[in-house]
């Protein structure tokens, strides 16, 4: 009985921390429409600030917390919204999703960067002091804890109730056109959130340190943990939301009290937020399609048959000649290269073509490369089997998520990675905890490919196989009609597709795709662990992958190999280990907002090489019969970067900028509807 | 039986009712207009028939099925298809191709099996009249042509009941002489078309029957000589005239006298 | 009336969505004290030429002078704390905050927020009722009144409305229009934009009709009432 009290207590401190954190999530979220994926990060982030300012600095622990809740974090968050986030709430939602990622992985490399892995510990508040009620012994700490929560609610309460300027942040929600109309500022209201916010994340970061460790991972998923709790209230209402972070802080508790702490459930504990969030999400009414959304991007030009076929053949025979010079281990990274740009194929068919976000793409990988050892049957039936199960996850993973908008798909599969990493991939079932795997190669008609030269070669078969086949898959009837749903929903709907279903298969597709990198990479390494597919290498695949573009396959192509290099570069400069998060975190908050990425620049490039030094070239040797460009530039079929070609009228993308008069109506009283 | 009856729809958004108990029927074969102020909840009608928005309360019968809560997806193969007041057509497409998808999606599995046939995507262009326009990406076309090219899609899908949500606007007048005649001759096909439509000339010329819907209310139905003799009508878009019937009158007196600082309560 | 420098003065302006012109060179003067309709059919530019006045929308070329003063450059929220108040059309009211949070924003405009809720009430006992009440959930015509108490309170020295009416039954638009003409009693300009011709060239002193971006006719408004219906209504009526 005194150890349920016990456990009800420290659930109840882990609730009022979580409360904190979701309650700053809400507040960034509902100002300013973007859900700050980093939220965890900018707390575990501002627990070394505190750690440096009151252990290492030895500044007294009060002056410490005041300077990092008054001080650092309000300062960080106003330079956010400033100088990142500002206008990203009108932005497609994977785009403020690559960017808030962005951030998530950049403040990791950062937090590696500026304090190295080492032993470090934060103390309770009142050195451990506390009291007794009966046999249960309760901290001042959690006591704190639960009183901060309290404060917080009370103090956003009078904030968004009592003052003009709560008052402007809850009417920037509703319309910000309206409140300048007004005389108030939308921009110092949506500066002020994300400073409270970041301050909330780092209140929740400090007081939960002592309990969790200072650790650059757990710390920064605290975010899904909020975003579980902030899902009961839908993101807008705060006391569903702290309603939420008190159950999730109770169950947890209660879990590792009476679940098993070892065999196959031990996982349980560490997933109970996942599960929670999964439950809330089914239980979460049909999303209506909207109508006047963002139409007609401009994407990556779409290459000619021919010259898909040619350039993949110029990879193959260009990878043949190179695995013939390259030592055993230069192979075995070619090959990575090879399963992480296929990776990011399916990333392409998913986020290029279909506008949605996956956070754990490495997660399906890990699944086919699992199903490959399980099955344990070497050959293309194998392989194809071990996509299969990939994608049948990847299909059950979209399916709660069915009825919902992209940024609920894209936060489960968050969610999807953490219940793999922790509750499946550890399992002895599975790779076992620090375990690993055999796996057997590939053979083909009955022969192994032994050698590991010739089976990257048949990796990179594979991969411009896939290539190819998207590319063929996007000039069809599937790849218009992704288009089509990526570009206007509501039409498709009205034209007779079930876009619930398509969406699945979509997933299923991405997932099965991903499943197939996974499995041929297990064959590679022949011997596979659950750390090869974490949850956290899913997040700079897809950062590098919209910043190499997203949007063609040439882009996933050069983002394999920069993938591959990542880890390469940090054991050779293991000082810069950090750096490099930095680079493609930051560089992801740079350069997100173009989906066409690096890619996009090379075709432009090709373009103009093409148009003014080739024919220089051409014209001085008249006498060769011309030739197709060689190379991996592809020129697209009309060249179609740009959105105009022609001039004669206005058009209509312009014109509906011009807002017109009924729907204004309609949006504004379905937004009093929506509160009830 | 009319092929669409809606009946006595009531949608409401917080407290403001964008249609109010609207109650009309639509026949195979006619074309029908429904007109009315802005804001008097036409295409939020619109959503209710194509199942973009639930009604608060009411029906919509289809062929004499309820469908009030069926999905878009749904209806639309049963033979429903309509255009956007604000444009809905896929940006990143060609016009072409915008077609093609229509089919395609029209089609469904069938189509996997069999190509669909490009004659039957130049023909639905050609019969639209945006033809030249096929290979052109369908976010740089002008606004009456990507009209156009939704009323193409929307052929696509064979329907019997056509609705279109101001349809000519940023068509010039020649083209909408050729729209006018477009539409006589899918009502002579057996089709249902319903049209908003903010051109009263070319109401007035192609409907059979006009719907005047004012504050979500349908105010009057008739033949476009009736609708436009109808004083209500006139009223509803205008605004009230005097009491006395001069509507050129204004009495400068009764404005700039000062009025009383009290209004009478709304009901 | 006349006299003195006009509150508004729009100098050969125009403005574009993208490629597309919408303002083709507007002129128009509003002198100070005056109510001013602008009529005109749907696209004409109406909206966007008072998105260009407001602030929310830059012009591509021309000038706007308030009170004889260019305000070039001026954002919305400057404009708004400095005598401008402009009720855009459809959306003019908060839903999600209660009818006193709604008014209590006013104070923006630089009057204290007692004042504003307390001239408000006063003329709109019905909206005192409504107090905790969401402004969403009420209906169109007491929204209207909410936003209408903006321009009561904050004693602007120019009132821009946009269709006041949309939406609304008659009899509820013409009590609207019964508030704006005591708004102009107290001295305050009015520029109206407005569907109902005849409702808005009830409370108006001139009148300008606007088709394809610029304005083709002015006049006292009984010259171009005769003129509206068939405009609107296509042939004769």
């Amino acid at each position: 009985m005194s150890s349920l009290l016990s456990f009800t207590v420290l659930g109840i401190f882990t609730g009022a921390a979580y409360a904190i954190a979701a309650s700053g999530l809400v507040l960034t979220y509902s100002t300013t429409r973007i859900f700050n994926v980093a939220h965890g990060a900018f707390g575990m982030v501002m627990a070394f600030v505190y750690w440096d300012f009151s252990q290492r600095q030895h500044i007294p622990a009060w002056i410490s917390l005041g300077l990092v809740l008054l001080v650092v974090a309000p300062l960080v968050g106003l330079f956010v919204q400033r100088f990142v986030t500002r206008g990203l709430g009108d932005a497609p939602v994977s785009v403020s999703l690559v960017v808030t990622v962005g951030l998530f992985v950049g403040l990791i490399g950062l937090a590696q960067q500026i304090w190295p892995p080492a032993a470090r510990s934060v103390p309770q508040f009142f050195n451990q002091a506390g009291f007794a009620i009966g046999s249960v012994f309760v901290t001042y700490h959690q006591l704190l804890t639960i009183f901060l929560s309290a404060m917080v609610a009370a103090g956003l309460f009078l904030l968004l109730n009592r003052t003009r300027v709560g008052t402007a942040m809850r009417a920037s929600v509703d319309n910000p056109e309206l409140l300048k109309l007004y005389g108030g500022q939308p921009g110092v209201v949506a500066a002020l959130a994300w400073a409270i916010g970041t301050s909330l994340a780092a209140l929740a970061g400090i007081l939960l340190t002592p309990v969790i460790g200072l650790d650059y991972y757990d710390l920064t998923l605290l975010v899904i943990n909020a975003y579980a709790a902030a899902m009961l209230g839908r993101l807008k209402s705060l006391p569903l939301t702290f309603a939420g972070a008190m159950t999730l802080g109770i169950l947890q508790s209660y879990a590792v009290a009476y679940l098993p702490s070892s065999g196959d459930l031990s996982g349980m504990r560490a997933v109970i937020p996942t599960l929670f969030l999964f439950a809330v999400i089914i239980l979460m009414p049909q999303a209506q399609l909207r109508v006047g959304q963002v139409k007609g991007i401009v994407s990556a030009p779409l290459p000619q048959v021919r010259r898909s076929l040619v350039v993949g053949a110029a990879v193959v025979v260009l990878v043949a000649l190179l695995t013939l010079s390259l030592s055993s281990s230069d192979v075995l990274l070619a090959g990575t290269a090879a399963t992480y740009a296929m990776v990011m194929l399916s990333l392409v068919l998913l986020t290029g073509y279909g506008g949605h976000v996956s956070l754990a793409q490495f997660t399906f990988a890990g699944v086919g490369a699992l199903a490959w050892a399980k099955l344990d049957s070497p050959n293309l039936l194998g392989l194809f089997l071990a996509a299969l199960i990939a994608g049948a996850v990847g299909a059950l993973v979209a399916l709660p998520v069915l009825r919902l908008t992209g940024l609920y798909l894209a936060l489960s599969t968050l969610a999807f990675g953490v219940l793999m990493d922790k509750l499946v991939f550890q399992a002895s079932f599975a790779f076992g905890f620090n375990g690993s795997m055999p796996a057997e190669r590939l053979s083909l008609l009955g022969i192994t490919v032994s050698d590991g030269g010739t089976y990257v070669l048949i990796m990179t078969i594979f991969f411009v196989a896939m290539a190819v086949g998207l590319l063929q898959l996007r000039r069809g009837r599937l790849g218009r009609i992704l288009i089509a749903m990526r570009d206007s929903p509501a039409a498709c709907g009205t034209l007779g597709l079930n876009m619930r279903w398509f969406r699945v298969a979509l997933f299923g597709l991405s997932a099965g795709m991903a499943g197939l990198a996974g499995a041929l990479f297990a064959g590679l390494r022949q011997t596979i662990s659950a750390t090869d597919f974490q949850l956290f290498a899913s997040l700079p695949l897809l950062l590098i992958a919209v910043v190499c573009g997203v949007t063609s396959v040439t882009g996933a192509g050069i983002g394999g190999v920069f993938l591959m290099m990542l880890p390469v570069l940090q054991s050779n400069y293991p000082r810069l280990a950090g750096l490099a998060f930095v680079v493609i975190g930051f560089g992801a908050v740079a350069l997100g907002r173009d989906p066409n990425g690096l890619a996009n620049l090379l075709f432009a490039l090709g373009r103009k090489l093409q148009d003014r030094l080739w024919p220089a070239v051409t014209d001085r040797m008249p006498a060769l019969p011309s030739l197709p460009l060689p190379g991996l530039l592809n020129r697209g079929e009309e060249g179609q970067i740009g959105k105009h070609r022609h001039d004669d009228g206005p058009t209509w993308t312009d014109r509906l900028m011009d807002e017109t008069q009924v729907v204004a109506t309609e949006e504004v009283a379905g937004h009093g509807a929506s509160r009830g | 039986m009319a092929l669409l009856e809606v009946d006595d729809v009531v949608v409401q958004f917080g407290g403001v009712t964008a249609v109010n108990e609207a109650r009309f029927a639509l026949d195979a074969g006619r074309v029908t207009g429904l007109i009315g102020p802005n804001g008097a909840g036409k295409t939020t009608c619109f959503n209710v028939i194509t199942g973009l928005q639930k009604p608060t309360s009411g029906h919509v019968r289809y062929e004499g099925k309820d469908i009030t809560s069926m999905q878009p997806h749904r209806r639309a193969k049963r033979g429903m298809a309509r255009t956007f007041q604000r444009l809905e057509a896929f940006g990143s497409l060609t016009v072409r191709d915008n077609v093609r998808v229509a089919l395609d999606i029209h089609y469904g599995l069938r189509g996997l099996l069999q190509r669909t046939p490009t004659s039957s995507v130049d023909s639905l262009l050609e019969r639209v009249g945006i033809a030249e326009y096929a290979a052109e990406r369908a976010d740089s076309i002008p606004t009456g042509t990507a009209r156009l090219l939704e009323l193409a899609r929307a052929l696509a899908g064979e329907p019997k009941l056509l609705l279109l949500d101001e349809p000519s606007s940023g068509l010039d007048e020649s083209e909408t002489d050729d729209f006018g005649d477009l539409l006589r001759e899918l009502a002579a096909e057996g089709r249902a078309v319903l049209m908003v439509e903010h051109d009263m000339d070319l109401v007035m010329t192609v409907c059979d029957e006009i719907h005047v819907l004012d504050f979500g209310h349908i105010i009057a139905s008739g033949t476009p000589a009736e609708i436009r003799a109808n004083r209500r009508v006139q009223e509803a878009y205008l605004g009230q005239a005097d009491e006395e019937d001069h509507p050129s009158a204004v009495d400068e007196t009764t404005v700039l006298d000062p009025v009383t600082t009290e209004i009478p309560a709304v009901r | 009336m006349t006299m003195g420098i006009p509150i508004l003065e729009v100098m050969d302006l125009h403005a574009a969505y993208g490629r597309i012109e919408v303002l083709r060179g507007v002129d128009l003067v509003l002198p100070r004290g005056a109510v001013v309709a602008l009529l005109g059919p749907n696209g004409a530019g109406k909206s966007t030429l008072l998105k260009v006045i407001s602030g929310q929308m830059k012009p591509t070329s021309g000038d706007i002078h308030m009170a004889g003063v260019s305000v070039e450059g001026a954002s919305t929220e400057e404009l708004a704390r400095n005598g401008l108040c402009t009720i855009p059309e459809g959306r003019s009211v908060f839903p999600n905050l209660t009818v006193e949070e709604n008014l209590k924003l006013v104070s923006y405009a630089g009057v204290p927020a007692d004042k504003v809720l307390e001239t408000a009430y006063a003329y709109f006992p019905r909206l005192d009722q409504r107090r905790h009440q969401l402004a969403g959930t009420m209906s169109g015509g007491e929204q209207q009144m909410l936003a209408l108490s903006r321009a009561l309170a904050s004693d602007p020295a120019l009132l821009m409305l946009d269709e006041l009416s949309m939406g609304l039954a008659p009899l509820i638009v013409e009590e609207l229009y019964d508030t704006v003409a005591q708004i102009a009693e107290t001295g305050v300009s009015i520029l109206v934009v407005e569907q109902f011709a005849r409702t808005a060239l009830r409370v108006s002193d001139y009148a300008a009709v606007m088709t394809g971006g610029r304005i083709v006719a002015t006049g006292e408004p009984d010259e171009i009432n005769a003129k509206m219906s068939d405009v609107i209504l296509g042939g004769a009526a």
